[in-house]
């Protein structure tokens, strides 16, 4: 899929920057659409902080090793974490495609993910900011505690940054599925359901029964949002740490593979009627 | 008897043009089905650790859910198709064509699209409501039939009332659909009873986005918790709003100046 022209690490380099401008100005203009985004991606987490703390404090305190403070830290971690790893690329491409607005990207000379990348890494420096002073809040408001180890901080880093490649390049697989069918909206919805239960969203993955906790262990979900979350919380042992980190590494491996495979079909079927 | 006869002339114009387009029934169906499965299996592991929730127990919950969705079916059926389609026609100067016929521009307007594939939320969520009722059994007396009625019907008009103010703004200003989406997303919050909220948050999906007039409180009513005073102010705030939805379309009617020659 290399078609060429970017040779050195400085014209990447280059083209990241020229893309992180556009899209900047570009977000500036849709600070509304922003906005209630926003909204949403605070309201839920806080529901389910809410829930989750109403159970534990019921239960005398502790609900699967886990108090109100920990529900009040794994959700607002989560919220933040979410917000790195998030895209709307399946909205996108479905208007893309209806559109005919691809056609622009399959002229230019570099693989449509690099904008794609670009485009949501520069929205995310907008709304981090203000999503980070809002999980100030919280904690003011819902006491977070959390057993915080240096190591585990550490390893943290690299988690976030596989987890938003994870999360992207699965995503944006999925979004190719708009130049087959126009019914993207029921993919898009089972697959959110899936992530709801299997990426710790609904609760934190060690609540579940052991055959679920199996289950999410071997899909990717856990790894774009949980994963990071639990390990931040000084909630995972060094060894699971590690795994955790592996499979990671695969998936990126992985879903690398399922982009270019996909891609090479996608843009067969593709037609777009012109002026 | 007019309106009812224009009721039922829209609704099957609506129809007619809807079940053009088969295939997206099954779609509709499928996705509907896998949201109720969705809500259902969340109270599931919820209550797999607890069996009350900040004093709801599970069949009180069903309830909500049930509330939950014949509200959002009501949303989606035809409050929101038609608010949509107001404030595109406000946009377009479309409006015209409303206006220049003889009927009520407000009756008209709010009926103008029926999107009739969302009733399977509404039957969905009749659906859930009547398996909670009776797991809850002999505890729901005709007074909390009666309450229930009442507060659910309130709680429709209020959220009709508030749809069509947000909407009306758009004769004063160019972009509104965003503050209808707000909406959308606080109503989620809803499928929990906003008592659980801390106190800011409960206040401000009572008062200043009335969810908990549209879910929680018709399923209070129904599960017998509900006392006069919060009866009377979902009534009151019914009537309140409506009247008030009234003024501002007919004030904003007054601002219309159509968009044509």
């Amino acid at each position: 899929m290399d078609r060429i022209g970017l040779d050195s690490f400085r014209d990447w380099v280059e083209l990241y920057r020229q893309q992180f401008k556009t899209t900047f100005a570009t977000m500036l203009q849709y600070r509304a659409s922003l906005f209630i985004w926003m909204i949403s991606s605070i309201l839920e987490p806080v529901v389910y902080l809410i829930v989750w703390s109403t159970v534990s404090s019921g239960k005398g305190g502790s609900v699967g090793n886990y108090t109100p403070g920990n529900f009040a830290a794994y959700y607002i971690v989560f919220m933040l974490v979410n917000q790195v790893t998030y895209t709307w690329i399946m909205y996108e491409y479905e208007y893309r495609v209806r559109q005919g607005y691809l056609s622009f990207a399959l002229v230019k000379p570099v693989h449509p993910i690099h904008s794609d990348i670009a485009d949501n890494l520069s929205s995310k420096v907008i709304t981090l900011p203000i999503l980070l002073l809002v999980a100030g809040g919280l904690a003011l408001i819902f006491h977070p505690t959390a057993d915080l180890k240096p190591w585990a901080i550490l390893a943290f880093i690299p988690s976030l940054v596989l987890a938003f490649l994870v999360s992207f390049l699965v995503e944006w697989t999925l979004a190719l599925a708009a130049f087959w069918t126009t019914r993207v909206s029921a993919i898009n919805q089972v697959y959110f359901v899936l992530m709801l239960f299997l990426s710790g969203q609904i609760a934190p993955i060690s609540l579940f029964p052991g055959w679920l906790q199996t289950i999410a262990a071997v899909l990717p979900f856990r790894y774009m949002l949980g994963f990071p979350v639990e390990l931040v919380l000084g909630r995972l042992t060094p060894l699971q740490a590690v795994e955790g980190l592996a499979a990671q590494v695969v998936w990126v491996f992985l879903s690398v593979g399922l982009v270019r495979l996909v891609w090479r079909a996608a843009v067969r079927v593709y037609s777009a009627v012109g002026t | 008897m007019n309106t009812l006869r224009l009721l039922y002339t829209f609704f099957r114009v609506n129809v007619l043009s809807e079940t053009a387009y088969r295939v997206n029934f099954f779609v509709q169906l499928f996705q509907s089905l896998l949201e109720l499965g969705t809500s259902l299996a969340g109270l599931a592991v919820i209550f797999s650790f607890t069996d009350s929730l900040g004093g709801w127990g599970v069949d009180e919950m069903l309830a909500l859910v049930g509330v939950y969705f014949l509200i959002g079916g009501l949303i989606s059926l035809f409050i929101q198709p038609g608010m949509s389609a107001l404030i595109d026609s406000v946009r377009d100067g479309t409006l015209d064509f409303m206006l220049t016929k003889p009927e009520d521009s407000q009756l008209l307007v709010s009926i103008q699209r029926v999107a009739i594939f969302s009733i399977i939320d509404l039957l969905l969520g009749m659906g859930v409501l009547i398996a909670a009722l009776v797991r809850l059994g002999g505890r729901i007396g005709s007074g909390e039939a009666l309450a229930f009625a009442g507060t659910l019907l309130a709680g429709g008009i209020i959220v009709y009332s508030f749809w069509l103010i947000l909407a009306s703004l758009s004769f004063w200003f160019v972009r509104v659909e965003n503050l209808l989406e707000i909406f959308r997303s606080m109503y989620e919050a809803g499928r929990w009873p906003v008592s659980l909220y801390p106190g800011w948050l409960r206040f401000g999906l009572t008062f200043i986005v009335p969810v908990a007039f549209a879910t929680t409180i018709p399923a209070q009513a129904l599960t017998g918790r509900l006392n006069g005073w919060t009866f009377l102010g979902a009534a009151g705030l019914a009537v309140v709003l409506f009247i008030l939805g009234r003024l501002i379309w007919r004030l904003g009617l007054r601002r219309y100046s159509g968009a044509s020659a």
